[in-house]
């Protein structure tokens, strides 16, 4: 676990999806393999697959029409912050390659495919599906190649990848910010590409420690949760939503569990242990 | 008494053989080390030369001493790196000299408007993001630091290419086994950043400080 450098203030950023807001367009995930050169085949049709860094669930509520209820729930890497708030993620905390880090300034999981040999030790022990294995070398058709990104490097076959919260964005404001002589970057300075493209704005993206960012009263507020939290994850991807049946989904709760109270309670004691 | 003399000659022989087998082993010794230092580093790095004999020290006092004069960040906090040939053709467009470096720039590349070919010998893989802002802005460093004392020199050293990765020599540094100080610079592994770092921030660093 690397120590925090002295001169740079902790960061935690982290993303507030509004469920409510969400429509199911795949905009997000359109733009996230844009930005990222995420790699896709000429047959998509096998969903297991398929590389993405961000997906669209959806989920419903199981009963018959006319009372169906459908909710889709776009979910990137959750850059998982561990028990402790100290990088102790699941999937960093398993690899044997030390291919992946948590970075304790902004509290993003890291992924560096040159050093990943493709064990996919990560990918078991990931509880939100985020990794995804390159099972074949990346091909793109003829004209693409000419689009990638070059702030991004582009992945070979036979090692993992996952969202990054678009840390080349991050790296592009803070150099930005150098050359300007400063050392805090605006909310809107570093935003992901997801958040970016989502047209409703469900996708919010911020410092969660820092109150002048939307999502740090976002991710407080009352119907704020986060998916599967008693494993004590502690994912940095909070979801909104007004329907009490959405925010049952986010975990297995058993029928009759006062699942609110459960969710507070697994919260507390991810914070203060 | 014919025992004893046979012990004698046993021992001398064993005595001449052990001459031979050092002489043999020092052969060998000598033999691995010469290929080992000499030939297998010829046979690991080309050579190539630079498509324009360039002259830093004459252009560094004509900008007045501002390397940041063709070398300069964007407004975007991204470095510009080796100017393009728009920004060489804001004063050579013509001829300014009777330099035949310059005619052959003139002729080859802004006649032909062509990027000059540059063989960068700092140049990093794809996987690496280097930030120029937060070295040169975030903590003050003077570009000679890590590219060495390039900007008074009269004419551009040999580029040396790694047959094997493709990269410039510079990363690993002219020492094979990276004794010494770095002949040009510093050297620019991975641990050769970190070590810098740890010791001028009490931290290596994350990942994605330097990977993308
Ligand atoms: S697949 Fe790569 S990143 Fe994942 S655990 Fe193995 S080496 Fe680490
Ligand atoms: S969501 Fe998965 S990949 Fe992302 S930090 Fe958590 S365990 Fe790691």
């Amino acid at each position: 676990m690397t120590q925090q450098p002295q001169h740079t203030k902790t960061k935690r950023y982290g993303m507030v999806i509004d469920l409510d807001k969400c429509t199911g367009c795949g905009a997000c995930m359109v733009a996230c393999y844009a930005e990222n050169n995420v790699p896709f085949r000429q047959d998509e049709s096998d969903k297991m697959r398929s590389l993405n860094w961000i997906r669209v669930m959806k989920v419903d509520n199981g009963k018959p029409f006319p009372d169906t209820q459908v909710c889709y729930i776009p979910m990137p890497c959750m850059q998982c912050d561990g028990q402790h708030m100290q990088g102790h993620s699941p999937c960093v905390s398993v690899c044997p390659a030390v291919a992946t880090d948590y970075d304790q300034t902004t509290g993003i999981v890291s992924q560096i495919y040159t050093r990943c040999f493709g064990c996919r030790y990560c990918m078991a022990a990931c509880p939100y599906h985020a990794r995804k294995f390159n099972w074949w070398d990346p091909k793109w058709p003829a004209d693409m190649e000419k689009y990638l990104n070059p702030d991004v490097s582009a992945r070979m076959r036979g090692v993992v990848e996952k969202c990054s919260f678009c840390y080349h964005r991050y790296q592009k404001a803070r150099d930005k910010a150098y050359v300007e002589g400063r050392e805090e970057l605006h909310e809107d300075e570093y935003q992901t590409a997801c958040a970016q493209a989502c047209p409703t704005n469900a996708i919010t993206f911020g410092d969660l420690h820092n109150p002048e960012h939307s999502v740090y009263s976002r991710s407080r507020s009352k119907t704020a949760f986060r998916l599967l939290e008693r494993l004590n994850t502690n994912p940095k991807v909070y979801y909104l939503s007004s329907k009490s049946w959405v925010r049952r989904k986010a975990d297995n709760y058993l029928e009759g569990e006062n699942f609110e109270q459960i969710r507070e309670k697994a919260r507390k004691a991810a914070a203060t242990h | 008494m014919s025992t004893q003399s046979d012990n004698q000659t046993a021992a001398a022989g064993n005595r001449s053989s052990g001459w031979v087998v050092f002489v043999f082993f020092m052969i060998g010794l000598v033999a691995s080390i010469i290929s080992g230092w000499v030939a297998f580093p010829k046979l690991l790095y080309s050579t190539k030369q630079q498509p324009i004999d360039f002259n830093h020290q004459v252009h560094l006092e004509q900008m007045g001493g501002q390397c940041n004069a063709c070398h300069f960040f964007r407004e975007d906090g991204s470095f510009s790196g080796s100017p393009t040939l728009e920004e060489c053709k804001s004063c050579h467009m013509y001829p300014m000299t009777g330099n035949e470096n310059e005619q052959k720039f003139i002729d080859e590349y802004v006649n032909q408007d062509k990027e000059v070919p540059w063989l960068i010998y700092a140049e990093q893989p794809p996987c690496v993001f280097f930030s120029h802002a937060a070295h040169v802005k975030g903590a003050d460093m003077q570009c000679a630091t890590c590219h060495g004392d390039i900007g008074h020199s009269t004419s551009l050293r040999e580029y040396q290419e790694n047959r094997i990765s493709g990269y410039s020599r510079d990363i690993w540094g002219k020492s094979m086994l990276r004794l010494g100080e770095a002949e040009h610079g510093r050297r620019q592994k991975m641990n050769d950043c970190a070590e810098c770092h740890l010791k001028e921030t009490g931290s290596k660093g994350n990942c994605f400080q330097c990977h993308k």
